[in-house]
């Protein structure tokens, strides 16, 4: 059954939400610092230049492989920053009481805002600051950094939270600390949740990936050497060859990562599960038993080991101390000097924040409403259209495992492919036909968002057991009733995810979805997303500080208010277990 | 025994926990003393905060008042002269078997060389021979707690602190290992110079304790210290084994008091609250049925226990649920049915409602939560505003506990209904004021 750890990694991996309830004076803080981290984006835009020239895109196949290093090599530069963050934030606030008043609202809040939002405002602050080719590919990092590193650290919080007592009091009697303390107990624990959640990682960060290095705004081309910029450049070009190719390469990368890291990753780590039982099939891969039964491999092995072996013998630490734990302390008085000038800071930044909206006119936040209602009703339609066809289908595959077995892997690379490379693809298709700015818009939020909930639908309805539907067979149930008692309950968490992920994504889509300059030629619809976008290319600050706040404001709500309390319901009533 | 060495003082402990405005005591001013040479069994309910006293004593927990000594020196941290074998065995089980053992020495800084072969030396001593590559999970339960014990012992702790070591075993692992690890004791075969047992197992204090250190709970302390003079081996069948045990179940089943002393005092009412025991009506009926069988007038609770295949814990709490509730009195460490106890063993399934019913309603805690139902708007009531009602008597935990087990004994008496996901408790027209 390895399709189905596969797929219930949607709804399993640990700290989704978070289950304490955050402070609200928490929420007050982390909502004033995000105004003002915003406002200071918006201020340092002011000196951005008008024109930006974007880099030449060779549409040659044999560019293909280098510019596919390229886009790993920001993915991985990302990736290796989200783990360091993970790893010392997620520290401190498990172990920092005081701290984590702060950190968890603030993780809470981050991990749902839009973040495609925030590309325009920190690519201009930071071209206004850096010279462009730095600031493009900083920009990228940071962007991929900011998809990627959310949820790893809630798996690592929630792991080191929830590790159990009895292994915490042995470390304790034991007198493991420190690094050992980490590598024997922590890491351990979590190494299962933390690789999940960095495939997941790697899967939102393609998506945010394609979308820094197709961005252009007007005059400002800010696309930067890589799969997608190649990708769009195709697209615009027209060249079928070339869209062909660059499509085969980005697959191709995606499943070899799949196949020689995370597989070979997840077989390994299945020693580092807690149960005590042995698990009746084990994830497994075939590069990794590969790896197992090479000699070559095993000489490396070995070698690494007595290195580690020599490593720490020599950095042993001596006869501990009869008390344990140690504690750092920073003086009081040091320390009430940060909080008040962080609190000066965020006060006198929140008062020049609301002076720039001040000055945003009447008609312009008309504009924003209205862009507003269009695009919750895009993201409403999307979501409407991936339920109706993903939970048909998505029940057929979940209760016929020879479907499944065909179906599966077809929606997995179908899946892995990012949407926002296809793009590009899709304007050239739909912008002929009238009204084709609003089919693309819809059409991308879609594919950003059905595979989630496809997975989530076949994770849901495999999960149903099987004396249910021996039970609903026997009673003669019709094909409505079926439904209304036995698919609907059963569904109704994993629908909940899974359209908890895609709307985030939907939000997130609108920023590239629907305004575009494709081959010279700027395309809009109406729309809030538009609306950043083109204060993004006019250089419109206080409008782009204000649209950009508006959508975090409404994803943020609509989490709390809507998504929240139906999670809670799916938690509480309808859970199998 | 005067002569020995002193090696842990507990001085006048007291653990109390805040929840809120409200302090509950988990151990009021227990003080005791163990010395080189001994092996002590502490024993008492769940509940009387004996692994509280285990944690204070090996310094994993501080003690809210009070000190713990040893060799004469306060403790102030995590001893490390002491080590624990724990209940749930407590491996790592992402690292071998030789990994889990070696780590103990890893972090006192041992060379790599010296700590394998000191694991695989005492990995052969217990008996896990050519298992060293083995992960826990591959092992039985009495295998992993070999290896609890190994890694205990790798670190040669003065002091051995055992937490219900036996207790996830089955019956057979549990005896073998209990022989195997006497004997590494008395033959002196391992450098330990004290053990410290917690057990709720009357039998296994008895046969393998020096002293038997007895608590009770509400709140937990120390009411009785039992001398075991006898030599090992010991048998459990042998006369003098089992006029221990009688005499440690007298201690702690005490005797059958008047019915106000028996039931305690309603939620929120001064005096004490006494918790309900966990246990479910069914398995209380079926407990009955089985004494009201038996050929003689009184039984023996060890003997129950023996015939039951339960361990004392458990007979225990059977015997003061149905002690509470009017079923059997409890004299001397015997138990006795009552006429009426009788009358329910033999009783159809509808009687035996009726007869739980009208014994349930005098059980404080029961009453008190119908006499709200009936205050309450439409006999309905959150059951969340019953918990936090209940834990003004009780810490968290044990108010949700206690709600469960209040719930239970209602429904089946058919006084109160329950829906589990609305989290609401209903009054049944049965109990509904006339």
């Amino acid at each position: 059954m390895d399709r189905h750890r596969t797929l219930d990694r949607h709804r399993t991996f640990p700290g989704f939400w978070p289950t304490e309830r955050p402070a609200w004076w928490g929420d007050a803080v982390v909502s004033v610092g995000l105004i003002v981290i915003l406002y200071i984006g918006a201020r340092l835009a002011f000196g951005a230049p008008a024109v930006i020239r974007g880099r030449g895109i060779s549409l040659s196949p044999v560019a293909l492989p280098y510019y596919a290093l390229l886009s790993l090599g920001r993915m991985t530069a990302a990736y290796a920053l989200s783990l360091a963050f993970t790893l010392v934030y997620g520290y401190k606030a498990a172990f920092d009481r005081r701290a984590r008043r702060v950190l968890l609202p603030l993780l809470d809040v981050l991990q749902s805002v839009p973040i495609l939002s925030f590309l325009p405002v920190v690519l201009l602050s930071l071209t206004a600051v850096l010279p462009q080719s730095v600031a493009v590919e900083l920009a990228a990092i940071i962007l991929i950094f900011t998809s990627q590193v959310w949820n790893l650290t809630f798996a690592w919080y929630q792991s080191l939270r929830t590790v159990p007592h009895e292994l915490r009091e042995a470390g304790r009697i034991f007198q493991l600390r420190g690094a050992l303390r980490l590598t024997t107990i922590e890491l351990p624990f979590a190494a299962i949740a933390l690789i999940w959640n960095s495939m997941m990682s790697w899967a939102g960060g393609w998506f945010f990936l394609m979308a820094a290095e197709i961005f252009t705004v007007g005059q400002r081309d800010f696309r930067l050497p890589g799969l997608g910029a190649y990708l769009s450049e195709a697209a615009a070009a027209g060249d079928a060859r070339a869209i062909a190719f660059g499509i085969a390469t980005l697959i191709v990368v995606i499943v070899a990562l799949d196949q020689l890291a995370w597989r070979p990753l997840l077989a390994w780590a299945d020693r580092f599960k807690v149960e005590l039982v042995e698990s009746t099939d084990p994830p497994r891969s075939w590069f990794y038993d590969a790896l197992l039964a090479s000699r070559l491999f095993a000489l490396f092995r070995a070698r690494g080991h007595h290195a580690l072996q020599w490593i720490d013998d020599r950095t042993r630490n001596g006869e501990p101390p009869l008390t344990d734990g140690t504690q750092w302390t920073v003086s009081q008085r040091i320390r009430q000097l940060l909080w008040l000038s962080a609190a000066i800071g965020l006060a006198y930044g929140s008062v020049r924040a609301a002076i720039m909206l001040l000055g945003v006119p009447l008609s312009d936040w008309e504009e924003i409403g209205v862009g507003t209602a269009a695009t919750l009703l895009r993201v409403t339609g999307a979501l409407a259209i991936a339920l109706a066809w993903t939970i048909p289908l998505g029940v057929a595959i979940g209760l016929n495992s020879r479907l499944a077995r065909w179906c599966q892997p077809l929606a997995q690379i179908a899946a892995s492919v990012p949407a926002t490379a296809l793009f590009p693809v899709l304007l050239l298709a739909v912008l002929r036909v009238a009204g084709g700015m609003n089919i693309a818009a819809i059409v991308l939020m879609l594919m950003g968002t059905q595979w989630y909930l496809l997975f989530n639908v076949i994770a849901g309805a495999t999960a149903i057991p099987q004396d249910l539907k021996y039970t609903t067979a026997l009673l003669g149930m019709g094909r409505v009733d079926r439904w209304r008692t036995l698919l609907l309950p059963s569904l109704f968490p994993y629908l909940v995810t899974g359209a908890i992920t895609s709307t985030g994504g939907a939000w997130n889509a609108s920023i590239v979805a629907e305004y575009s300059t494709f081959g010279g030629r700027t395309v809009r619809t109406t729309g809030l997303g538009a609306l950043i976008s083109h204060a993004t290319a006019e250089g419109a600050y206080p409008q782009l500080l204000a649209a950009t706040l508006t959508m975090i404001l409404i994803v943020t709500l609509f989490n709390r208010l809507v998504w929240r309390r139906l999670y809670r319901l799916a938690e509480e009533r309808y859970r199998m277990e | 025994m005067t002569d020995r060495v002193e090696l842990v003082r507990v001085d006048h402990v007291t653990q109390t926990y805040t929840t809120g405005a409200r302090a509950f005591t988990a151990i009021e001013d227990v003080s005791l003393s163990l010395a080189e040479g001994e092996f002590v069994a502490l024993l008492g309910p769940s509940g009387c905060g004996k692994s509280t006293l285990l944690r204070m004593i090996t310094g994993l927990q501080r003690p809210t008042a009070g000190r713990v000594w040893y060799r004469g020196e306060a403790l102030a941290g995590v001893n490390r002269h002491a080590t624990i074998v724990f209940q749930s065995f407590a491996l790592f089980p992402w690292l071998t078997v030789q990994e889990n053992v070696e780590v103990a020495l890893k972090a006192r800084g041992m060379s790599a060389a010296l700590r394998a072969s000191r694991a695989l030396a005492l990995l052969d001593r217990v008996g896990l021979d050519g298992f060293e590559n083995a992960y826990p999970r591959e092992l039985s339960g009495g295998m992993r707690q070999k290896v609890g014990f190994a890694r205990a012992m790798a670190v040669e702790p003065e002091l051995l602190c055992m937490d219900e070591p036996f207790s996830a075993l089955d019956v057979l692992s549990a005896e073998a290992l209990r022989g195997e690890l006497l004997e590494l004791w008395s033959a002196g075969r391992i450098p330990t110079k004290a053990i410290l047992m917690v057990t709720h197992n009357i039998e296994e204090a008895v046969l393998m304790g020096d002293r038997i250190v007895v608590m009770e709970k509400d709140p937990g302390r120390v009411v009785a210290e039992v001398a075991v003079p006898l030599a090992q081996p010991r048998h459990k069948k042998s006369t003098e084994c089992q006029m221990l045990v009688d005499h440690v179940y007298e201690l702690l089943a005490g005797q059958t008091k008047t019915e106000p002393e028996e039931l305690g005092t309603a939620p929120g009412e001064p005096g004490l609250t006494r918790g309900l025991p966990n246990v479910t009506v069914n398995q209380l009926a079926g407990f009955l049925e089985h004494l009201v069988h038996l050929q003689t007038d009184r039984a023996d609770m060890f003997r129950l226990a023996d015939e039951l295949h339960m361990d004392s814990d458990r007979v225990l709490r059977l015997a003061e649920t149905a002690e509470r509730l009017g079923f059997a009195v409890v004299d001397h460490g015997d138990l006795a049915a009552t006429p009426l106890g009788e009358t329910f063993a033999e009783a159809s399934i509808q009687a035996r409602k009726e007869i739980f019913a009208t014994r349930v309603r005098r059980v404080p805690i029961v009453n008190w939560l119908l006499d709200m139902l009936r205050a309450a708007d439409r006999h309905e009531l959150e059951a969340d505003v019953v918990q936090s009602a209940l834990a003004l008597d009780f810490p968290p935990d044990i108010a949700e506990q206690q709600l469960a087990i209040a719930i239970d004994w209602g429904r089946y008496a058919e006084l109160i209904a329950y829906d589990h996901g609305a989290g609401m408790i209903y009054l049944e027209a049965e109990a509904a004021p006339k």
